[in-house]
């Protein structure tokens, strides 16, 4: 960017071209309460790691990761037992959400980009992703709520919470692919076409693999999104204590879990909570590095 | 495009076969169907919606259910106004607190620089149950004594002050919130602030101007609007906000009779009922859902509108030439971060 610091001259010869110790001051405030407001945006960050790390670590035990949740919240602290329903639910649904999502956007960035172009309908598609941005995430819930429970007269399911927060991912990785994609040479696809490639063979065999580490990117950050959110998966997959590698029954997951143990009146289980959250900001954190390395090490993002 | 004619060549010998063509036709035709599913998916679901909450609306009238109260499970009336109120009161407290300390982080590290503020976008990574989670546990039982302070001193402006301040309340709830929309505000005044011509701020530098002045006079004016639309992405994150929202407001169905007392909002309400809820109650709660929906669509359609005008390329003395960061990607970005 531009210079180094203001104009001030540095010593009583270039006095008349000096700045007035009003203007100075007015600057000098300014500057303070710049940096007093950066100050403050960082200090919630800092209370929220201190807080997560005290205790979340202190529940933190090999137990803890390693047995399901128990209903006996009465009981002495022993008994209320671990996440591991919560941590495999939460893999388990967000890896298929990331099944269906990924694909179906990644399909949609290469027609905004490859066929759609500028063309009304492309924009007409760009603006409802745009709104699919906006919507809040319980309402994919009520979404998924109406058309697979209400609609099909049938109950809450992993796979069904999958779909809702597949809706939720979609345009974070329709956006983040698109701007990648359009990052790919045109000189690239020409010399493919130029060579007597068809069209699908320039798009799979060129433009994709160029554009996949910086489309691994926006997947990760879309991932980590939806990894989080608990809204979505109140009223689709629901909350159970046990492990299941069903996705067509009741499944627990993490944000969930942290929800429904805040609410309890049991120090242990307020406990257990806050190591169920630190395990999921980890989580949440690592898919966010991973993504920054892989985005630092790609061409084209 | 495959069959562009060759001078001097026979186009037709160099055309591809119909079979061979058939998979680019499937590829394209597979893809368009596609994206069109896209439109579908959001139209069916607000047709849907509009379905389920039909009997609410019916019932209460649009205008009684939006505007109306109380909120009555038991006596199934369902009137939205103290749910409308809750997320107005928070969201708003979130934009009156969040803007102003998103704004100086983003010229402090754009003007100033500082790599630590990177670290902001940090909170963008915390779930919102995990804000709820320290909101209730932490800060909102801290700021109690200071709240009861402030609503002591202030007992004579309404609404602000007198009774007592609850755990869980507007303001709490606001600055929680505040904090949720700092990163997502922050990154786009950022990436605004970056479009400004570097031409202009060296010549208000030139012309004497201490670095204060600088950023008053050449950066902030450049930027408004596209800070504008920022703070109003940050206010459709707060409407839509659930579960931090539901766990720190208190979930009590009337409107709080100050600003430290307990409140309700249209998504918490969702968040906190809706498992439990049949037949009028659980249609008024599609109702609440589709005020949600509308709410956040027009908040969301106006701020669009001011980033895309802010970081439009035909803006005066834009010669720096390069490629602009358009507000798509901003947008983008910006989603794909938070």
């Amino acid at each position: 960017m531009s210079s180094q610091n203001p104009p001030s001259p540095p010593s009583h010869q270039l006095s008349r071209f000096a700045v007035s110790p009003a203007r100075r001051r007015k600057d000098r405030i300014a500057r303070g309460f710049v940096l007093a407001c950066t100050v403050l945006a960082l200090i919630p960050l800092l209370l929220i790691v201190y807080y997560l790390l005290r205790k979340g670590l202190s529940s933190w035990s090999l137990n803890f990761f390693t047995t399901d949740p128990t209903g006996n919240t009465f009981f002495k602290s022993s008994s209320i037992g671990g996440i591991k329903s919560a941590i495999l639910g939460t893999i388990e649904i967000v890896a298929l959400a990331s099944l269906i999502a990924v694909p179906i956007g990644v399909a949609i960035a290469v027609w905004l980009v490859e066929y759609g172009k500028n063309s009304w309908f492309a924009n007409l598609v760009r603006f409802f992703v745009d709104v699919l941005t906006g919507v809040p995430s319980i309402l994919f819930g009520l979404f998924i709520y109406i058309v697979l429970i209400i609609g099909t007269g049938s109950t809450y399911a992993g796979y069904k919470g999958s779909l809702a927060l597949s809706l939720l991912m979609l345009p974070v990785v329709i956006r983040s692919a698109e701007v990648i994609l359009q990052l790919v040479p045109g000189a690239l696809r020409e010399s493919a076409l130029a060579l007597g490639a068809p069209r699908w063979r320039v798009i799979f065999s060129i433009v994709l693999p160029t554009a996949l580490p910086g489309m691994v990117t926006g997947v990760l950050l879309a991932i980590a999104r939806a990894a989080g959110e608990t809204a979505p998966l109140l009223f689709t997959a629901a909350a159970t204590k046990q492990t299941t590698f069903n996705l067509g029954q009741f499944m627990n997951s993490l944000p969930v879990q942290i929800y429904n143990d805040v609410t309890s009146p049991t120090t242990a289980v307020v406990n257990r909570a806050w190591g169920a959250a630190l395990t999921l900001v980890v989580m949440i954190l690592l898919l966010n590095l991973i993504a920054r390395l892989i985005s630092r090490r790609s061409r084209l993002a | 495009m495959e069959a562009a004619s060759i001078p001097g060549g026979d186009g037709a010998t160099l055309a591809r076969s119909p079979l061979a063509r058939l998979p680019d036709r499937l590829l394209k035709y597979g893809l368009t169907v596609l994206a069109a599913l896209i439109l579908a998916l959001i139209v069916f679901f607000f047709f849907e919606l509009v379905g389920e909450a039909r009997p609410a609306f019916e019932k209460e009238g649009v205008f009684g259910f939006v505007f109306g109260q109380p909120w009555d499970v038991a006596a199934e009336h369902f009137g939205g106004l103290p749910l409308l109120l809750g997320t107005l009161i928070t969201s708003v407290l979130a934009l009156l607190i969040g803007v102003p300390v998103a704004v100086a982080t983003a010229i402090y590290s754009t003007e100033l620089r500082a790599p630590l503020t990177m670290l902001v976008e940090l909170l963008a990574a915390v779930p919102s149950v995990v804000y709820g989670l320290w909101g209730i546990f932490f800060l909102a039982p801290h700021l109690q004594p200071a709240e009861q302070w402030v609503a002591d001193r202030l007992s004579f402006i309404p609404f602000i002050g007198g009774g007592s301040v609850t755990i869980p309340n507007y303001f709490v709830t606001g600055l929680v919130l505040a904090i949720m929309i700092l990163p997502i505000v922050s990154a786009i005044s950022r990436e605004v602030m970056a479009t400004v011509p570097s031409d202009q701020k060296e010549a208000a530098l030139g012309l004497g101007a201490t670095r204060w002045e600088m950023i008053r006079t050449a950066v902030l004016p450049y930027c408004r609007s596209g800070i504008v639309g920022g703070a109003m992405l940050g206010l459709g994150r707060a409407i839509g906000e659930t579960i931090a929202v539901t766990i720190l407001i208190g979930d009590s169905p009337t409107i709080g009779h100050h600003l430290f007392g307990q409140g309700y909002s249209l998504a918490a309400v969702i968040a906190n009922e809706f498992g439990e809820a049949q037949g009028l109650h659980r249609s008024a709660l599609f109702a609440a859902g589709l005020v949600l929906f509308v709410l956040t669509l027009l908040v969301n359609g106006v701020a669009r509108g001011f980033v895309l005008r802010a970081s439009r390329p035909n803006r005066p003395q834009r010669n720096t030439g390069g490629p602009t960061a358009g507000a798509d990607d901003l947008l983008a970005g910006a989603s794909a971060g938070a």
